[in-house]
């Protein structure tokens, strides 16, 4: 186990320089000059000399990779050329809204959605299996932005149950803030999350081992909940782990929408203000979260599962 | 009678499909005593899996039992309810499956499995697993102990299979139900198997319904033996009757194609020509009519019944009735 892990975080690192790499040279080749945006039409060309050597712009390309590597290694993401505060101060300063918004919004779509999937799957073809189906499918087709939008204007206009804006003072004040903008990114997660344990606990209950099981007289409620979910679930964990970069992208809109700050929002502001160092910067922690996430769904799936510990 | 442990008394058993009702068991009558092994032979489709299933009641949600009656130990097993019937799995009436490589859950270890099926003990958790160990080495599992926190797939085929018959045999069941146990495993496992099982059957003093199609290891290991054919008992008796007597066409011609019983070098191995009647559309008359070299015109209006010819010798076919003689 202790092997795989270091394998598989191995193999998560190389896929985190591929990407920030990639990321690094997309966001060079992009047209425009950065120095003339940042300072305005008004600057004099001392000023514009300076910020350019400063950011390192007249090097050329793989030295300026070089410079980036280094600083990255040393925990520097470069410099806000507005604030003038360091990039990862902000970065992290925005992070855990994002974090606690996606660990909030997959935690209860992950729960209702295994239970409705479970639960379906044990009675099929019952009404409850059909209702769950139609349910689910409806939720998988309502897009985050307009469950957004509908939940802020019921929910937190017409109602006043919970707040419209921002993202809350204290433990309880942040966990009142987080519901609607949670619920409404895992709306469709929960839908998608019921279809796919339904279909593959339907597979595995009709496996051999469960029939050997049930012929010994194990009671049904524990050959559903651990025979048989144990396995059906291997693929939902894979799937919430690469599920994690549209979690980050629909973030974006939960965070616009209900002008939350968070990592979503960082980014669409500095892009429209093309403040490279910011955007690198959130753009390689977002990667770094996705990475991380899809290389700990592995791990949990090689916990769960024994035979893939000695597969990869 | 008193030491009969399971009745089979004209079961019915029908799949609903959308083809029709497909009969897959017609009127079979067996029974089992005692410590007794009884045999049952027929080629795929003959509706041993659906009878083995039926006497667990472990069926899929279309099967329908249309009449007929499983008793063990004079209770009827179709009329349990189901916390009743699934006190019996695992405890009086136990099961080996065919397929070993499937038959334990791939994400459990061992050990696991074996505390778990051990649910009506109260024992403590570690004289459970000293139990789980202790049956282990029973059917020669070497270092038990060690073993039981390893995983299915850490096992061989061969070790799997002696692993499900130390979960069978854990509870000390009444009955062993044995579904094919070594037709996935190579000739030399077999042999072992059938050993090992031999030893255990003694040890613990179970009956053991032994489903094969390969006669040779019934003659080996069972006292009674029921052929079955197309979802019908066709012949039933002493295993050392039928094989020396055997009073169904079919049956004969089972033993013939047995490898095991062929002395001569032939090119082609011997087979029964023609194939198992549809069993949602079921001809009138004999089902083996259209494959038996004996067929006479009474085969295709009639059905035979099956009928005792020597003492616990059964044989479902005309050719055994006085008229055929003339």
């Amino acid at each position: 186990m202790l092997l795989y892990a270091t394998r598989r975080f191995g193999l998560a690192l190389l896929i985190l320089i591929v990407a920030v790499t990639v990321m690094f040279l997309m966001i060079r080749a992009v047209p425009g000059d950065p120095v003339q945006i940042m300072l305005g039409p008004r600057a004099t060309p001392e000023l514009q000399a300076r910020l350019t050597a400063e950011l390192a712009l007249d090097q050329p390309i793989w030295k300026q990779l070089l410079i980036f590597y280094g600083n990255l290694m040393q925990g520097d993401l470069g410099i806000d050329v507005f604030s003038g505060r360091s990039v990862t101060e902000i970065v992290f300063q925005q992070l855990p809204h994002t974090l606690w918004l996606i660990l909030g919004s997959i935690t209860w779509s992950a729960t209702l959605g295994i239970a409705l999937g479970a639960y379906a799957a044990a009675h099929p073809n019952t009404v409850i299996d059909r209702v769950t189906a139609a349910i689910s499918v409806s939720f998988v087709a309502a897009p985050a932005f307009v469950v957004a939008l509908l939940s802020l204007l019921i929910f937190a206009v017409n109602l006043q149950w919970f707040p419209a804006i921002g993202a809350g003072e204290g433990f309880w004040g942040r966990l009142n803030h987080l519901v609607l903008p949670a619920f409404a990114i895992g709306l469709s997660w929960v839908g998608y999350i019921a279809r796919l344990v339904r279909a593959s606990m339907l597979e595995v209950m009709g496996e051999s081992h469960i029939r050997t099981a049930r012929a010994f007289g194990i009671h049904e409620r524990r050959v559903v909940m651990v025979y048989a979910l144990r396995i059906a679930i291997l693929p939902v964990v894979t799937v919430i782990g690469v599920g994690m970069g549209f979690l980050l992208s629909s973030a974006v809109f939960a965070e616009i929408v209900f002008a939350r700050p968070g990592l979503g929002k960082l980014v669409i502001d500095s892009i429209t203000t093309r403040n490279y160092p910011i955007v690198m910067g959130s753009v390689l922690i977002s990667t770094g979260l996705f990475v991380v996430s899809t290389a700990l769904a592995d791990l949990i799936n090689a916990w769960l599962d024994p035979r893939a510990r000695t597969a990869a | 009678m008193t030491d009969t442990l399971l009745e089979i008394d004209r079961l019915s058993v029908d799949y609903e499909t959308a083809r029709g009702d497909l009969k897959a068991l017609r009127d079979i009558s067996f029974d089992v005593r005692k410590g007794e092994i009884v045999g049952i032979v027929g080629e795929s489709g003959c509706g041993k899996s659906t009878l083995i299933s039926s006497i667990l009641r472990l069926t899929a949600p279309n099967t329908r039992f249309r009449q007929g009656e499983v008793r063990f130990k004079g209770e009827d097993l179709l009329q349990l309810p189901e916390r009743m019937m699934r006190d019996l799995r695992g405890a009086d009436i136990s099961i080996v499956f065919q397929d070993p490589m499937q038959t334990h859950n791939p994400v459990l270890s061992i050990g696991q499995q074996m505390l778990d099926i051990q649910h009506r003990s109260k024992a403590s958790k570690a004289e459970k697993r000293a139990r789980a160990a202790q049956m282990l080495g029973a059917v020669g599992i070497p270092d038990p102990e060690a073993r039981l926190d390893q995983f299915p797939h850490e096992f061989s085929g061969g070790m799997r299979q002696r692993i499900a018959i130390a979960m069978a045999l854990m509870s000390e069941p009444d009955l062993l139900i044995a579904d094919e146990p070594t037709t996935a495993l190579d000739a030399t496992l077999e042999v072992q198997i059938i050993e090992r099982l031999q030893e255990l059957q003694q040890e613990f003093d179970c009956a053991i319904l032994f489903i094969s199609h390969h006669l040779g290891v019934i003659a080996e290991l069972c006292d009674r033996v029921v052929v079955m054919y197309a979802g019908a008992v066709v012949e039933s008796g002493e295993v050392r009757e039928i094989f020396h007597d055997p009073k169904h066409p079919y049956t004969r011609r089972l033993i013939d194609c047995d490898p095991g019983h062929i002395k001569e070098r032939a090119r082609v191995l011997p087979t029964i020509p023609g194939e198992v009647p549809d069993l949602a559309n079921l001809p009138g008359g004999c089902i083996f009519r259209d494959r038996c070299d004996q067929a006479m015109p009474r085969c295709t209006s009639q059905v035979p019944p099956l009928t005792q010819l020597k003492d616990g010798h059964h044989a479902a076919c005309w050719l055994n009735h006085k008229e055929a003689a003339e």
